[in-house]
């Protein structure tokens, strides 16, 4: 107390109340005080100054599916282009960039940040914790990102959309053969999508090490928190890889490096190794995110904890260490060296182990469960059949001597829809599905899921099926048409077919959405009937997630029983305090307040995209303006007094 | 709360708008030019028409000498049709393409990179017949005295265009988002976009 | 079989004109390295319905005979206590017994790729093949300098002869695929490559540009013909002789007109003047089954329309639109087509 200055003795002297701290169980005082506490503040500014995890995951999981909304506009507009043969409905420039924005799309503005986006909300309360680490940045990760996204719907509704693929191969992408700044806006959306990304990674790492419910212990880690926690660390490991290439690009294209000048010193190769260094991890943080999705969603409808932890657990490490060993499957055509392919080949082959351990284990817990059919199960049903399948024909195209026909054509493309969408899609629906009463307190109409779902499954299933014949006929990939008489016509106008199914079933998600916001089923704490700890709090939860921050007994705490204490007393609640347990077994290691929220996240997420766009015209941006990025987040890290005041009034003397 | 959104989506959109406002007239991959006339120089007008192109497609300094009176001539209708279309060295796709065409047509021959050699040099700012696009256009299609051959009727007056408008590239008249970058190949000299900007005069004052 | 294919395929070609080659069907080999991989692939397609339609077995097994429960049933958690070893031997068998088909797929695809690298290469022909923005180019290789030749979008090649093709790119890069004959490899500018085939059937076989490279990667195709030996040998006598000199009134002012246009600023004619490298060589154009890299059919009247305006079939190619008088195109078109 003696730290204190005297107006913060004074404060505390005429307002006692400023220390209160909560009592087992927490009294309604100590939840109203709570909610003051953690929500964000109201208005314009507090809106974009908000930092608490809820709604800043939300508006995440919004501006994903809407960027999934847009890629899906585009691959509607592909598929009819494709439907007949000799099509002149959209030429080839505009092909050529309708093609590259659904992938970018996809790839780097849906599927990464939809996974990190769901993790930001649920992991904190799935781990019981009030908050996601660093609330700030993960504010900055947020507004970056969409920066990011409208930059480039900008440049391509400006006729700049990039038009080299999604993978921007130089020399095509480079400065000789695509002129103008198209491939630089390409190149740097990049840069805003791997800087979100590896922001929300870090927060994740450290919720999940740092921020767990006191004896939660690592052998009791949810498996969906394993999942974000491995899928994290990859990302760590793997975005440098794109971002070092993205910028030796720009580069090359902005300033005149010779990296990927064949005629200079440089190697058109080097950019399909950076690139695929990271790209097939990529596709694995898409990927092992829904393989947490199906943990949760089998668990709770076969109800009962999903057979073999540890082997899952063991099985999402494997898949990510053995993903880093894969990337030159994509560069079989080249003349790289024949013996060095064939190790590659193995790797590719050996992942499918892992992936089959978990499948199996689920097999075995449904085999061995009790089965609640609800539309979240049916997702994760529907997973089964569909990234099964696209994984064999992975298995297929791990093979070099087979990759060697059907590689970049419509095979793959088949393969790669059939891992993403049955993989990852699917997944994320049924996952939706599954918390939508938790976000919303309200429960989605079982009837429309079912129609969503089975939409959805026979529209992917006749749209890309076809798709390995056509790859096995011949039709290359990335092309705006193709003659007629070669056995294309057929699959490509099922295809097509197949293709408005599935906007279709996206109609009918939408519709269930909306109507569920406003008239679904109030759904309680745990209308499934769930183990974890997100099922523990009302929904939606309050701003502060528990009222008591949760003490944890066994893997599943909501279906096991709970012995004493089950609760944490003496946090205080008039401030963001937040308790910060030991990694490995979760026993409590210090309290910490969190900040406050703050606009000076959403000033410099400007201020960098000021700095990212000029660079796109300018190397001398990075210098001028580099100045008010600096500015806004020397404003963001100064310390207050006052919080510093109050932080020191929560301090106890041994 | 959907208000404010939209009000912070706008600005966002209207933020990277800004930023790209020239992005229209710079990118535009235009496929529909007009075809190669076959009018020869008539078509480029101006000074002693020929009796025709060339039998063996050789250009000829003789007559290119004789036409040497047409330095300050402009180009035809049809041509400044092409040329008033659109700027061609506001669009980068022209100036890459008029790129690989000088290389394509040999120009290095007798200009090199643009240092110059038995041709004078484009990079510098020296320009003995004009440097506004459609003077390097009449250069390019009537042929100079002294060995610039004339390329009317060999190449489309789309493609003279391309043509000037990287030559301008060459002394640092096309805007910087514009202009090329370095090329896949041995480098030559400082990528188009990094010259300095050279003043043009006529060839001769200091 | 073999034969009844051969008539198929004539007749196909016959009926089609544009899409003048037989379905480029991988399932199709016409040619050793071809068949190696469709063997692998028929082993692989084997292994991996098995394994899927077992996996899918076990699933709709296991909902089929699980008994229902609601959001309210217990949950048990007995699996938390104590080990299951019922179902830990299943996954544990099942596992095993994936490891074992995995381990096996990986030894046939090394066997697949050593049969792939052991094509007898004795008395090949050679090709260097290099690829432009949207076309082909082809230099058959001749101990002796002078039996070389240059061609364009179409290869001929002798049944039963190996062929080394040298792989370069001009610019970005290509990927050249031919389904029938074998895999594909990636033409990359800085790099050559190489590819084998053999033709052990006579056809034509089609192929196209596998890696997306700019605007008309849609029609960048590559016809390869095999021809009975002595088919090819006629064949290849005529490539490398001169261009056909025009005789008659009509197609030697067809000829005037094309040294007088455009056209010597990037095509070849061997024995004229004309010797630009940077589009298709048009020494034996009129020989050939198609015009811009597969994109038209080459009769007189596609032939006209591309000369006039490209743009209108393949929009970006490099190509310009030349305005020819009606009767300065018709000798033009008659003159090119008569350089057999």
């Amino acid at each position: 107390m003696s730290r204190l200055s005297e107006p913060a003795q004074a404060a505390l002297r005429r307002d006692p109340e400023l220390t209160r701290r909560n009592a087992v169980p927490p009294s309604a005082a100590d939840r109203a005080a709570l909610e003051a506490t953690w929500r964000d503040p109201p208005g314009l500014v507090g809106w974009l100054s908000a930092v608490n995890h809820k709604a800043i995951g939300l508006r995440f999981i919004v501006t994903a599916f809407g960027f999934f909304a847009a890629g899906g506009l585009l691959a509607a507009l592909m598929r009819v282009q494709l439907a007949r043969p000799n099509s002149t409905l959209i030429g080839p420039d505009l092909y050529n960039q309708v093609f590259t924005m659904h992938g970018t799309t996809m790839m780097f503005l849906f599927a990464v940040p939809v996974m990190q986006a769901m993790a930001t909300y649920l992991v904190p309360l799935m781990l019981g914790a009030r908050s996601i680490a660093f609330p700030r940045m993960n504010a900055f990760a947020y507004w970056i990102y969409l920066f990011g996204g409208l930059m480039l719907y900008g440049a391509f509704a400006l006729n700049i959309g990039p038009d080299a693929g999604w993978f921007a191969y130089v020399p095509l992408a480079g400065p000789d053969y695509s002129p103008g700044k198209r491939v630089d806006f390409w190149a740097q959306m990049i840069t805003f999508t791997e800087l979100s990304g590896l922001l929300s990674a870090i927060i994740l790492v450290t919720t999940i090490f740092k921020l767990r419910a006191v004896g939660m212990s690592l052998n009791r880690l949810p498996l969906f928190a394993w999942a974000m926690l491995v899928t994290s660390f990859m990302v760590m490991f793997a975005m440098p890889a794109v971002m070092l290439a993205s910028t030796a690009l720009i580069m090359d294209r902005l300033i005149g490096t010779h990296f990927y000048n064949p005629g200079d010193g440089g190697d058109a190769l080097l950019w399909q190794h950076l690139f695929w260094f990271f790209g097939h991890p990529e596709v694995y943080f898409i990927f092992i995110p829904g393989l947490g999705f199906m943990s949760a969603i089998i668990a709770t409808f076969a109800r009962r904890p999903i057979f073999g932890y540890s082997a899952m657990v063991l099985a999402l490490i494997a898949t990510a260490f053995l993903s880093f060993g894969l990337w030159v499957h994509h560069m079989f055509a080249t003349n790289l060296p024949e013996l060095g392919k064939g190790f590659f080949t193995a790797m590719s082959l050996m992942i499918a182990i892992p992936s089959a351990v978990q499948i199996f284990c689920w097999i075995a817990t449904l085999w061995t469960g009790r089965l609640n059919l609800k539309t979240p199960l049916l997702f994760a049903l529907g997973f089964f059949a569909i990234l099964v399948l696209g994984g064999l024909t992975g298995v297929m195209l791990g093979m070099v001597p087979l990759d060697l026909q059907v590689h970049d054509s419509y095979f793959v493309v088949a393969h790669l829809h059939y891992v993403l969408i049955g993989g990852a899609v699917f997944p994320l629906l049924g996952a939706v599905y599954y918390w939508f009463p938790k976000f919303s307190g309200r429960l989605m109409s079982e009837r429309l899921g079912r129609w969503n779902f089975w939409l959805l499954f026979v529209g992917f299933n006749v749209a890309f099926f076809p798709m390995h014949l056509l790859g096995m006929r011949g039709m290359p990939r990335r092309v705006y048409t193709y003659p007629s008489g070669l056995g294309w016509d057929t699959p490509n106008l099922i295809a097509t077919i197949g293709a408005v199914t599935i906007a279709l079933s996206m109609l009918v998600l939408l519709f269930n959405l909306a109507r569920s916001l406003r008239h679904g089923t109030p759904a309680g704490a745990n209308p499934w009937g769930a183990g974890t700890l997100e099922w523990a709090t009302a929904s939606p939860p309050p701003a502060a997630n528990f009222d008591a921050l949760p003490v944890v007994h066994g893997r599943e705490p909501l279906w096991q029983p709970w012995p004493q204490p089950t609760q944490v007393r003496g946090l205080a609640v008039r401030q963001r305090e937040v308790l910060v347990t030991t990694v490995l077994d979760a026993q409590p290691d210090h309290r910490l307040v969190f900040p406050e929220p703050s606009i000076w996240p959403f000033v410099s997420a400007l201020a960098t995209t000021v700095l990212f766009i000029g660079s796109i015209f300018t190397p001398w941006a990075v210098v001028w303006g580099a100045i008010p990025v600096g500015i806004a987040l020397s404003l963001w890290f100064w310390p207050k007094p006052g919080e510093t005041e109050r932080e020191l009034m929560l301090e106890k003397s041994p | 709360m959907s208000r404010l959104r939209v009000v912070v989506g706008t600005l966002s959109i209207a933020l990277g708008a800004a930023a790209s406002m020239s992005g229209c007239e710079r990118e535009q991959r235009r496929f529909d030019a007009p075809p190669v006339s076959r009018d020869g120089l008539a078509s480029v007008q101006l000074g002693p028409t020929r009796a025709g192109p060339p039998a063996s497609g050789a250009s000829d300094p003789a007559s290119a000498a004789a036409s040497s009176t047409v330095a300050d001539a402009g180009p035809s209708a049809s041509a400044s049709a092409v040329l008033g279309a659109r700027n061609h060295d506001r669009n980068a796709f022209d100036v890459a393409q008029g790129k690989r065409l000088y290389r394509w047509f040999n120009c290095n021959g007798c200009h090199a990179a643009g240092g110059g050699s038995i041709g004078p040099a484009l990079m510098d700012d020296q320009w003995r017949y004009g440097h506004e696009p459609p003077q390097i256009v009449a250069t390019i299609l009537q042929g100079r005295p002294n060995g610039m051959p004339s390329f009317a009727g060999r190449i489309s007056t789309e493609q003279a265009a391309q043509l000037a408008a990287y030559v301008r590239s060459m002394s640092g008249q096309v805007r910087e988002d514009v202009a090329p970058s370095r090329s896949d190949g041995l480098s030559t000299g400082a990528p188009e976009l990094r010259r300095d900007r050279e003043t043009p005069k006529l060839a001769g004052t200091p | 079989m073999k034969r009844r294919c051969r008539a198929l395929a004539i007749a196909l070609a016959a009926a089609l004109p544009l899409a003048a080659f037989a379905a480029p069907d991988m399932t199709d080999a016409a040619g050793p390295q071809a068949a190696h991989i469709l063997q692998l692939w028929r082993v692989t397609v084997l292994v991996c319905s098995a394994v899927f339609a077992a996996v899918l077995v076990a699933l709709l097994w296991a909902v089929w005979r699980a008994p229902r429960g609601g959001a309210d049933a217990p949950a048990d958690v007995s699996g938390l206590m104590h080990g299951e070893p019922g179902p830990r031997r299943s996954v544990v068998l099942a596992v095993g017994v994936s490891s074992v088909l995995l381990l096996s797929l990986l030894l046939a695809s090394v066997t697949t790729d050593r049969a792939l690298a052991h094509l007898v290469l004795r008395d090949a022909i050679h090709i260097e093949l290099t690829a432009h923005q949207w076309w082909w180019s082809a230099r058959y290789d001749d101990p002796q300098p002078s039996r070389m030749f240059t061609t364009a979008n179409e290869l001929h090649i002798p049944v039963g002869r190996p062929v080394i093709l040298t792989l370069n790119a001009s610019d970005v890069i290509h990927s050249l695929w031919v389904p029938q004959l074998a895999g594909k490899k990636d033409l990359i500018p800085g790099r050559s490559a190489t590819l084998t085939w053999r033709a052990d059937r006579a056809g034509t076989y089609r192929g196209q540009c596998a890696e997306f490279c700019g605007a008309q990667h849609a029609w960048m195709a590559l016809s390869v013909s095999a021809d009975p030996p002595d088919q090819y040998e006629a064949w290849a006598a005529q490539q490398r002789a001169a261009a056909a000199t025009p005789s008659e009134s009509r197609t030697l002012r067809g000829q005037q007109v094309f040294l007088g246009a455009s056209c010597v600023m990037c095509h070849n004619v061997s024995g004229t003047d004309a010797g630009a490298q940077h589009g298709p060589d048009l020494s034996h154009v009129g020989s050939r089954r198609t015009l811009a890299a597969g994109a038209l059919p080459n009769d007189d009247a596609h032939l006209a329309a591309w000369i006039t305006n490209p743009q209108a079939h393949k929009p970006g190619v490099n190509m310009p639109g030349t305005a020819f008088a009606p009767d300065d195109l018709q000798a033009l078109v008659a003159y090119l087509r008569s350089l057999r």
